[in-house]
């Protein structure tokens, strides 16, 4: 079933006639390394300058060169930006899977294809648009070597023309996406987008039903992917040290955060970086070197995906009992080994909640957009230092290596939060101090820093969870129950200083749905959906950190059944809540889970409640 | 008749503190394991050179090695890692403060097995730090069982023959870039104290591979890591001499032999050759030697090389001399005009 909604006042009786507007999907499916990303981000950019919504989506494999990939770029009136499960508008230009592509769309679609794969004979319900690619490149692009990337200019021409897309904006986009240094190369790819505008406006007659009309949507927006979102976020934190190995889809959060950096934070009088980034040989590495830079006082982070964070359990348990403040930024993706590494997935969330061995917990906190990944890459900082504790922020490579619209980020109003650090001069007031003693009566102790605090009295010797309150060595049984309880304090002090849940409440809604991170958008639109097609209401709580607080409890109170969204085979997000929940609460709970490697849609989402209501 | 006693003269060093000022925790390690004599060493060179303990750091992996810098300088801080993994921790604490003076211990378990990943690849970074490996040939601390630095047939005290091929560290450290490597034994006071003297002097990574007999479960007949081995087996190929750079350098130079090495703080290390010509700066010699000896059956010590010129990690990432740690706001986030600007180029 298509979600595409007709324009009021449009439909006419003829299938020719009827027009969607701003409201369709667009597939273009190619071979990866084949230079289509150029092509993409400016098809998908001259429809935002535009005025209207949208969202691209790369679906990829885990290969360098030569297999299949499909970028996907949504226009959506109404601003959904999750996956559209549906296929509007392919555009086939990988022979391999041109086939099985053209099969799977719904009927009405249309097809831009290149023209000896003769897609037009396998279905008579699409509608068709070859074009001879390789005929066209030739005279726009003498250069030989060049043409196969050239190529794909030529179905943004081609698109263009047959979307309504101007002109004047694929060239803003495609000179913005050159740059100014690159001003020859913009003109070769822009002389190919011309052939093929051209070609359309000579050769077809219009059958489909979709296309783009300006709007006022996009306006002052930005678009972004959430990696350097968050690599934002941490440089405007004041990160210090940055360690890493790299991982997709993490890697491009370092990578675009070296960039910001070498840019934005070298001394100007000295010309010396006031940040180090240490390429480390192995998670194990890159996750000592964050422990023992937050531990000597540094802003430290590392970002990874799901096998560095295992890598990384013994010494985030050891962070957890040291109390050594650092962020990890988990870009969560499917899998184990070969196990669809550029695939999404929610399925970290119960092991970094709880990860490594003994009694432990840590704080996550759970952006959903671009804007979040700034502000709580930024915030994280602050917990870490403020709670002496290992902090994540849990992504997913549909947020992370994706391109989002995003309101321009705002500038941090409170000034960076250090957490409880002594000078030389509060030890000698003090005449001493001890290490792991509740003084404040929320569990944080007070700390001074290797060589910073330098007092002959700042000196404690660190070690895991055998040690009493003044940091000395102790296997007593009262000092480490004393200490794993003034742990589990501390972990509520945390509870109480997180971000508390985005709340909708609807008044005539009996159910509401429960999610975290990326499944926002999908669960947006499914409301959505549930609403316009089976008259259905719902309430909606978006979880913005772990540990939950009382809110989530009075959100499952007011309904009579809540449905928790994962995007996980084993309901990890629900999992998580069995831990702090009552059976009461617990029994009104339902699970909602899609674990494909795709980006949740709303469609999946809207289907599973129904079935499970009964509607 | 009657007397008055009055107490002598308080010993201190040159910034007035007494040498129980370096002093750790009580040892709880066994009678006679050597990692406690390299532990004294420890507290004797700090406390003579006369440096400050709260500007020194202390870290360690697992094993009773790494439990050892807890006996040794209270005032300084310590970080007890995880087994294997001290470098990294290092590593990261002394990019979060440069003026760190950092001491590492490690056993040959904690190096040469678990931790031979992270070794390696701080041995290509040059980080300035002192790591010392006490190494006993046995894990210790789980008691008694083959580390990768135990030689080819040597026996354990239930009999087990060891089957595999050891590590040299020093041959390890000499090749991927440490720029300072020695061997010693806990028992030789002399050589050992100069060579962490030199080594607390030295601006680079120092790898002091330290023979360190576990008198519990691998000092008897068959094993290679013995007292009673070293002593027959220690051949020093080198008699070294350390002057600090705040004592009157213009020592008398003795006739031939002598080779000097200012180090980064203008201390002198004197190495005086012993028979054979061995040059600690020339490192493709000190490889020579390390095989030739091994296949004697020696145990060769001393200084093994020394590099004084080669720039540290901070050099390497260009870092600002101020800590990063506390760098204060104003140098670590940008200007708002910054944020729009970069927000205006992605509009
Ligand atoms: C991940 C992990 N594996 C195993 C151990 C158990 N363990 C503790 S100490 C040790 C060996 C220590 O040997 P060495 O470094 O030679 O130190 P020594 O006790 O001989 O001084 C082992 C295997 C551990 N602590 N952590
Ligand atoms: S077991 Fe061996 S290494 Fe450990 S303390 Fe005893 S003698 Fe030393
Ligand atoms: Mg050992």
């Amino acid at each position: 079933m298509s979600t595409t909604l007709v324009a009021p006042g449009e439909q006419s009786a003829g299938e020719s006639d009827r027009r969607i507007i701003n409201d369709f999907s667009i597939q273009v499916a190619t071979v990866n390394g084949s230079g289509s990303q150029t092509a993409n981000t400016v098809l998908m950019r001259s429809i935002f300058q535009m005025g209207i919504p949208v969202s691209g989506k790369n679906m990829f494999p885990s290969n360098i060169a030569g297999l299949p990939t499909w970028f996907t770029i949504r226009a959506s009136r109404h601003g959904f930006v999750g996956r559209k499960k549906e296929v509007d508008f392919l555009v086939a230009m990988n022979a391999e899977t041109a086939q099985e592509d053209v099969r799977k769309l719904d009927s009405g679609a249309a097809v831009v294809y290149d023209a000896p794969l003769g897609l037009n004979q396998i279905r008579s319900d699409l509608h068709f648009y070859p074009v001879p690619f390789d005929k066209l490149v030739g005279p726009v692009c003498p250069e030989a070597k060049l043409r196969k990337l050239v190529r794909n200019m030529i179905y943004d021409g081609v698109m263009a023309n047959l979307l309504g897309i101007e002109m004047e904006e694929i060239g803003k986009a495609l000179y913005k996406q050159f740059g100014a240094r690159k001003a020859k190369a913009a003109d070769l790819n822009m002389g190919a987008c011309r052939a093929g505008y051209d070609y359309a406006a000579q050769h077809f007659t219009k059958t489909d039903p979709f296309r783009v009309e300006r709007m006022n949507s996009t306006a002052g927006k930005i678009i972004i992917d959430g990696n350097s979102a968050c690599a934002l976020g941490a440089m405007f934190a004041g990160v210090t040290v940055v360690t890493w190995y790299p991982i997709t889809p993490s890697s491009s959060l370092v990578e675009s955060l070296i960039g910001y950096l070498k840019r934005c934070r070298i001394d100007r009088e000295t010309g010396r970086a006031t940040y180090a980034v240490v390429q480390a040989e192995d998670e194990l590495a890159s996750i000592g070197m964050a422990i023992g830079a937050g531990w000597a006082g540094a802003r430290s982070m590392t970002a990874t995906a799901g096998p560095g964070i295992s890598l990384m359990a013994e010494f985030i348990g050891l962070g957890y009992y040291a109390e050594c403040p650092t962020v990890i930024v988990d870009v969560q993706r499917v899998g184990p080994s070969t196990g669809l590494p550029t695939r999404t997935a929610q399925g970290d969330l119960l092991f970094c909640a709880t990860l490594s061995h003994g009694d432990t917990r840590h704080p996550m906190l759970f952006p959903s957009n671009p804007e979040e990944c700034f502000a709580m890459t930024m915030e994280a900082f602050n917990l870490a230092e403020r709670f002496q504790t290992p902090v994540f922020v849990i992504t997913d490579l549909d947020l992370g290596m994706n391109n989002w619209m995003a309101e321009p980020f705002a500038y941090p109003d409170k000034p960076i939060e250090r957490g409880k650090v002594l000078s030389a001069a509060d030890l000698e007031r003090l005449g001493g101090f001890a290490r792991y003693q509740d003084v404040d009566g929320d569990g944080v102790g007070y700390r001074t820093l290797p060589a910073a605090t330098s007092h002959p009295q700042a000196a404690y010797f660190t070690r895991g969870s055998g040690h009493n309150a003044k940091a000395q060595y102790s296997e007593r049984e009262d000092d480490y129950i004393q200490n794993m309880d003034r742990l589990a304090h501390k972990f509520e002090s945390i509870r109480g200083a997180v971000a508390p849940p985005v709340a909708d409440y609807n008044s005539r809604a009996a159910i509401g749905l429960v999610c975290c991170g990326t499944s926002n958008w999908a669960a947006d639109e499914s409301r959505f959906q549930l609403r316009d097609e089976y008259q259905f209401e719902t309430s909606y709580l978006r979880l913005l950190a772990y540990p939950f607080n009382r809110d989530l409890v009075d959100f499952i109170r007011r309904h009579e059944r809540v449905y928790v969204i994962d995007q996980n085979r084993d309901g990890q997000l629900l999992q998580l809540m069995r831990l702090d929940l009552d059976p009461a609460e617990l029994a009104k709970l339902r699970s909602v889970r899609y674990y494909g490697g795709l980006p949740l849609d709303a469609r999946t989402l809207t289907d599973e409640i129904v079935r499970q209501e009964g509607l | 008749m009657s007397t008055t006693v009055t107490p002598p003269p308080r010993k201190v060093n040159r910034i007035g503190l007494d040498v129980l000022s370096y002093k750790g925790g009580k040892t709880t390690l066994c009678a006679g394991c050597g990692h406690n004599s390299i532990s004294e060493r420890v507290i004797e060179c700090f406390y003579e050179l006369g440096v400050e303990p709260w500007m020194v750091t202390k870290f360690s992996g697992i094993g009773c090695s790494s439990k050892s810098p807890a006996y040794f300088l209270n005032l300084a801080h310590g970080f007890n890692g995880v087994h294997g993994r001290m470098p990294s921790v290092a590593t990261g604490a002394m990019l979060a403060n440069r003026r760190i003076l950092a001491i590492g211990v490690s056993g040959d378990g904690d190096t040469a097995s678990i931790g031979i990943g992270q070794f390696m690849h701080l041995l290509r970074r040059n980080l300035p730090l002192i790591y010392i490996i006490e190494n006993n040939g046995v894990y210790g601390l789980t008691k008694g069982q083959f580390s990768a630095t135990a030689d080819l047939g040597s026996k354990l005290k239930t009999g087990v023959i060891n089957d595999q091929p050891p590590f040299d560290c020093c041959a390890l450290a000499l090749e991927w870039g440490a720029t300072f490597v020695a061997r010693s034994f806990s028992g030789d006071k002399k050589q050992l104290q100069a060579i962490l003297k030199a080594a607390i002097s030295h601006r680079g990574l120092s790898v002091i591979d330290v023979i360190s007999p576990c008198t519990t479960f691998n000092d008897h007949e068959g094993s290679t890591k013995s007292y009673a081995y070293m002593k027959d087996h220690d051949e020093p190929v080198n008699e070294v001499d350390f002057v600090p750079h705040f004592e009157d350098i213009s020592v008398e130079i003795p006739e031939g032999g002598v080779q000097d090495v200012r180090m980064h703080d203008g201390s002198l290390l004197r190495i005086k050759k012993l028979g054979r010509d061995f040059d600690p700066t020339d490192k493709l010699r000190s490889l020579t030697e390390l095989h030739q000896a091994q296949q004697r059956g020696e145990v060769i010590t001393g200084v093994l090389f020394v590099d004084t010129g080669k720039p540290d990690f901070h050099d390497m990432l260009h870092m600002v001399e101020e800590p990063l740690a506390t760098l204060p706001e104003s140098r670590v986030r940008p200007p708002k005009a910054v944020l729009d600007q970069l927000m205006e180029e992605l509009r």
